[in-house]
């Protein structure tokens, strides 16, 4: 009985590089101590990072399941265990399991659909490995567009990623927005709502959101406005979790829980939820 | 028994109402069976009349619910203090942790509060219970009636009321009570007898029932922090059951020396603990030790009265002192 | 169906317990409680135990893992063992329950494996109950107190306990007790059955009904007014979560013992203001939508992620225990419409 798998239990997992994105984000990039990935997953799918003695918290796994070597974690520093996590130097060893949630329908409902991708901040964690997905898959979807603003030009995670990979692929449109003017900023500025707005989409794509509440909830509306039904509009939703299968009590919107029934939620879904988020 | 029926309060509390003294109450409300009553806010004449209750199982102190109660409106609250709960009363007002200005309080007389606890360990399915005299009917649904000595079944703290007389109130109905020399210190006394092992293990079977619900810092008016040291996890001793059984004490203790000099010795702790954990105890050992050290004092007898540990004068005591005074095993 | 004259009780404990570490009801000067058997232990006559027997499958606090840290290095050690066998005696039928709902969470995929240990170890000999509290409602949820289930069923009558196996697990057991029991007809049981269940029908909580709650009722409840009157006093202790049978919501811990650390798991509960807590933010901040949790989940969170099953057995250890008495029932009645007014 006991040699049975338990869900608690973690892999060890190596941070084999570190790379800084913003004062406040670092990407972690994690391998099992043989060099291997340390489990397979689907984008937007989540994981469980944890230095003992320090605790143990919810990721969304940034990497591609694509990349078949390593699996990357972009983490913005806000709570004991991401500051942890943020003074670790290159070979530190964690623990990881997972993975953990649903993911984007991305051999379903996005199959053969015109993405429109749209981050805020650090939201773009989770939708990194989605873009990503879809971009090594690029001839099973049509076009994607690429939303994303942040506060500023600092903070804007994976930039390099997005100027020299994303902005450089057919058939990929990439809008990036920040806060407030800034003197080498010669893109656009305001905030993603508007931004989206502003874009003024066709209502023929599947709109993926992630960011603050706040972004999403004008966001949606602005999606609304211009046309989109929710059941096109997919998100993903955050809340304390400890055990991260559905037992632990404490990430539950309604009957849903979000670390099994979510993250991804489709918003016509996120509706009928209580109004507790 | 209760010389003030639950009309004389009813009424009482109708009468400000419509008079526009107070725009809500804060009494008792009855529950399923004659001992499940529930600390409840009226708003209306019609629920007072139709839920408002005043039997021997009115234990719970209002006082620490004014803090919140208070912050909720402008208007005027009306509380019923019992004699024991004006003691939190004031102290709370000595902590400013509500304006007054906003509280009219009814002192009502008090015999003493029944532990339904005590009456559970011998009598199960109960029916309705009914007061008669110094005795307490128990009805119950198999066993027929048994008629208890009612002063048997009183609260720990009843059974040692300290006093019958209200420190505090805008009105009162009945007459006031006196200040009662009570035995409350002799189950100090006791502990402070053992040897320290003896104590030590004494504590360890109390304390290890405990299952850290918090029940009794939540209900404590002594404890009032807006945010409690056991609400943060990074404290080590969070709100959660313990790692080991030094945590488990640790966090009674903690509590027992925060609220020294503040706790009135009003019982909740005891009152509500799930298991049964005499807590009072520890606060009263802590009393007891004040008293001694410092001359008597007690918690609340006044709005704004210094508490010894919190007001140094030259008589004070040297700490090397109570060593030879009692209490602690040289 | 076996039975065994009550002044034999000792010598059926002590032919279990040779096998089992065997657990049963003793009275304390705080009510009952389970404690392990052994020679002049005598069985409470309490209805319940205060605490409920959950515990036996999700205790209190269990070490999950411990680690050993060296350098930028960790090791997982995996302390997990096979557990003993051991039985549990006089289980009311409230509390075989409760084994049910807490089986369609821990045993769920992916599977709790320090749950499943125990439960696979553990072998539940139920009591009927003889005597129902005015506080009991397990009626309310389908249980009958006259019929609990478990491994092996027990009823006991003024001068003998009647035992019938009701799993393998039971009949293995049971078989095992040839020797000191005799066999008996399932007629001999039923005159105490039958008081049992005309008792059950005139409890005062007899008429508690559940039509308002389950599955789709999230809309229509979670927005009640109601909340408000029924939260008003709750003082946000633990008190109900921790004795309820069904409550399992736990937080995993750290604990750095000075020479590695030990990774634990405690109950928590739903009414602590910092149970949805993370670092930037929190999703429940005020009380009455902690409270609103705790009873939306029994009453319909639970039943739409299974089945329609309440998450509650109506034990009535909450009406007991809360310092402010505050309970399900009184929940019930105010949130199901005229039926439970």
């Amino acid at each position: 009985m006991v040699d049975m798998k338990d869900p608690h239990i973690p892999v060890v997992g190596v941070v084999t590089d570190i790379r800084i994105d913003t004062p406040d984000v670092k990407t972690f990039r994690v391998v099992t101590p043989d060099g291997k990935k340390a489990f397979e997953h689907k984008p937007g799918q989540c994981a469980m990072l944890s230095i003992p003695g320090v605790g143990e918290a919810m990721f969304s796994i940034t990497s591609s399941p694509t990349n078949t070597e390593f699996m990357e974690f972009s983490i913005k520093k806000c709570g004991c265990v991401t500051e942890w996590l943020h003074s670790m130097e290159v070979g530190q060893q964690i623990t990881i399991r997972g993975p953990y949630g649903n993911a984007f329908p991305v051999d379903t409902a996005f199959v053969g659909k015109d993405m429109l991708f749209i981050a805020g901040g650090i939201g773009l964690a989770p939708l990194r490995s989605v873009i990503n997905y879809c971009r090594h898959y690029r001839d099973r979807y049509g076009k994607i567009d690429i939303v994303y603003g942040s506060r500023s030009m600092e903070d804007l995670v994976d930039y390099k990623e997005i100027i020299e990979e994303w902005s450089n692929d057919a058939g990929v449109n990439v809008h990036l927005t920040i806060d407030r003017e800034q003197p080498e900023w010669t893109g656009h500025v305001g905030f993603v709502p508007n931004y989206v707005k502003e874009l003024g989409f066709t209502t023929d794509k599947i709109a993926i959101l992630c960011g603050p509440p706040i972004m999403i909830k004008f966001t949606l509306a602005g999606l609304q406005e211009i046309g989109f039904d929710k059941t096109q509009v997919y998100t993903t939703m955050e809340l304390r979790m400890k055990c991260g299968v559905g037992k632990c009590g404490r990430c539950n919107i309604g009957a849903k829980y979000v670390c099994k029934d979510g993250p991804v939620f489709r918003c016509d879904e996120v509706d009928e939820l209580p109004d507790e988020y | 028994m209760q010389e003030i029926t639950r009309d004389v309060l009813v009424n009482k509390a109708s009468e400000l109402m419509s008079a526009g003294t107070v725009d809500r109450v804060l009494g008792w409300m009855r529950g399923e069976f004659d001992y499940d009553i529930t600390p409840a806010v009226f708003s209306t004449e019609e629920e007072l009349k139709n839920n408002f209750v005043w039997n021997d199982f009115c234990g719970a102190n209002f006082s620490k619910y004014l803090i919140r109660e208070t912050q909720k409106s402008e208007n005027k609250v009306l509380v019923f203090l019992k004699p024991c709960d004006t003691y939190s009363f004031n102290q709370l007002l000595t902590e400013h942790r509500f304006d007054r200005e906003k509280v009219y309080a009814v002192g009502i007389p008090c015999n003493g509060m029944v532990d339904m606890t005590e009456i559970k360990k011998a009598n199960e399915a109960i029916k309705a219970i009914e007061e008669s005299g110094d005795s307490i009917v128990v009805k119950t649904l198999y066993d027929g009636d048994v008629t208890l000595d009612r002063a048997d079944v009183l609260l720990e703290r009843c059974k040692n009321c300290k006093s019958k007389k209200h420190v505090a109130y805008d009105e009162l109905i009945g007459d006031d009570g006196e200040i009662i020399e009570s035995a409350r210190f002799d189950e100090v006394a006791k502990l402070e007898k053992m040897t320290a092992d003896e104590r030590y293990a004494f504590w360890q079977n109390e304390l290890s029932r405990c299952i850290r619900c918090n029940a009794c810092r939540d209900i404590c008016p002594a404890c009032t922090c807006e945010k409690c040291v056991f609400d943060n996890p990074n404290s080590g001793v969070e709100n959660k059951a313990p790692a080991d059984s030094f945590e488990e004490k640790m966090f009674h203790i903690i509590r027992a020396f925060h609220v020294a000099g503040r706790c009135t010795d009003c019982g909740e702790c005891s009152r509500v603990c799930p298991q049964g954990i005499p807590l009072h105890l520890l606060n009263r050992k802590f009393i007891s030790d004040i008293n001694e050290f410092y001359g008597e004092y007690q918690a609340g007898s006044e709005v704004g009265n210094r508490a010894p540990i919190v007001n140094y004068t030259t008589e004070d005591l040297e700490p090397g002192e109570a060593v030879g005074r009692g209490g602690i095993d040289a | 169906m076996r039975k065994i004259s009550l002044d034999k009780l000792d010598l059926l404990f002590s032919e279990i317990a040779k096998s089992a570490k065997l657990y049963l009801p003793v009275d304390t000067d705080n009510g009952a409680k389970y404690d392990v058997w052994e020679d002049g232990k005598k069985l409470s006559d309490a209805l319940n135990t205060v605490r409920s027997a959950k515990d036996f499958f999700f205790p209190q606090t269990e070490n999950l893992m411990d680690f050993k840290m060296s350098g930028k290095n960790i090791e997982i050690i995996d302390t997990r063992s096979e557990c003993e066998d051991f039985v549990v005696f006089g289980v009311r039928a409230c509390d075989v329950k409760s084994f049910e709902i807490l089986d369609r969470v821990f045993l769920a995929d992916p599977v709790d494996t320090f749950y499943k240990n125990r439960r696979e170890h553990g072998v539940i000999i139920s009591m009927a109950c003889n005597k129902p509290a005015e506080t009991c409602f397990c009626k309310t949820f389908g249980i009958d107190a006259s019929e609990p289930c478990g491994d092996i069923a027990t009823w006991k009558t003024d001068d003998a306990l009647f035992l019938d196996a009701k799993t393998e697990k039971g009949e293995k057991l049971l078989s095992a007790l040839e020797k000191i029991t005799e066999a008996a007809k399932d007629a001999d049981a039923e005159p105490q059955k039958a008081l049992i269940k005309e008792r059950l029908a005139r409890l005062p909580l007899a008429e508690l009904e559940t039509s308002a709650f389950g599955n789709g009722k999230t809309n229509e409840l979670f927005n009640a007014p109601e909340w408000k009157d029924l939260s008003e006093s709750c003082l946000g202790c633990g008190t109900c979560t921790f004795v309820c049978p069904t409550c399992q919501c736990y937080d995993i811990k750290d604990f750095n013992t000075g020479n590695g650390v030990k990774r634990f798991r405690c109950w928590d509960s739903c009414m602590y203001s910092e149970f949805t807590r993370m670092a930037h933010g929190n999703n429940r901040l005020s009380q009455l939508e902690r409270f609103r949790q705790r009873f939306m989940h029994k009453l319909v969170y639970y039943p739409t992620n299974n089945d329609g099953l309440f998450s509650c057995v109506g034990c009535g250890r909450c009406i007991n225990k809360c310092p402010i008495n505050m309970n399900i029932v009184k929940v019930m009645k105010k949130l199901g419409g005229k039926k439970n007014g």
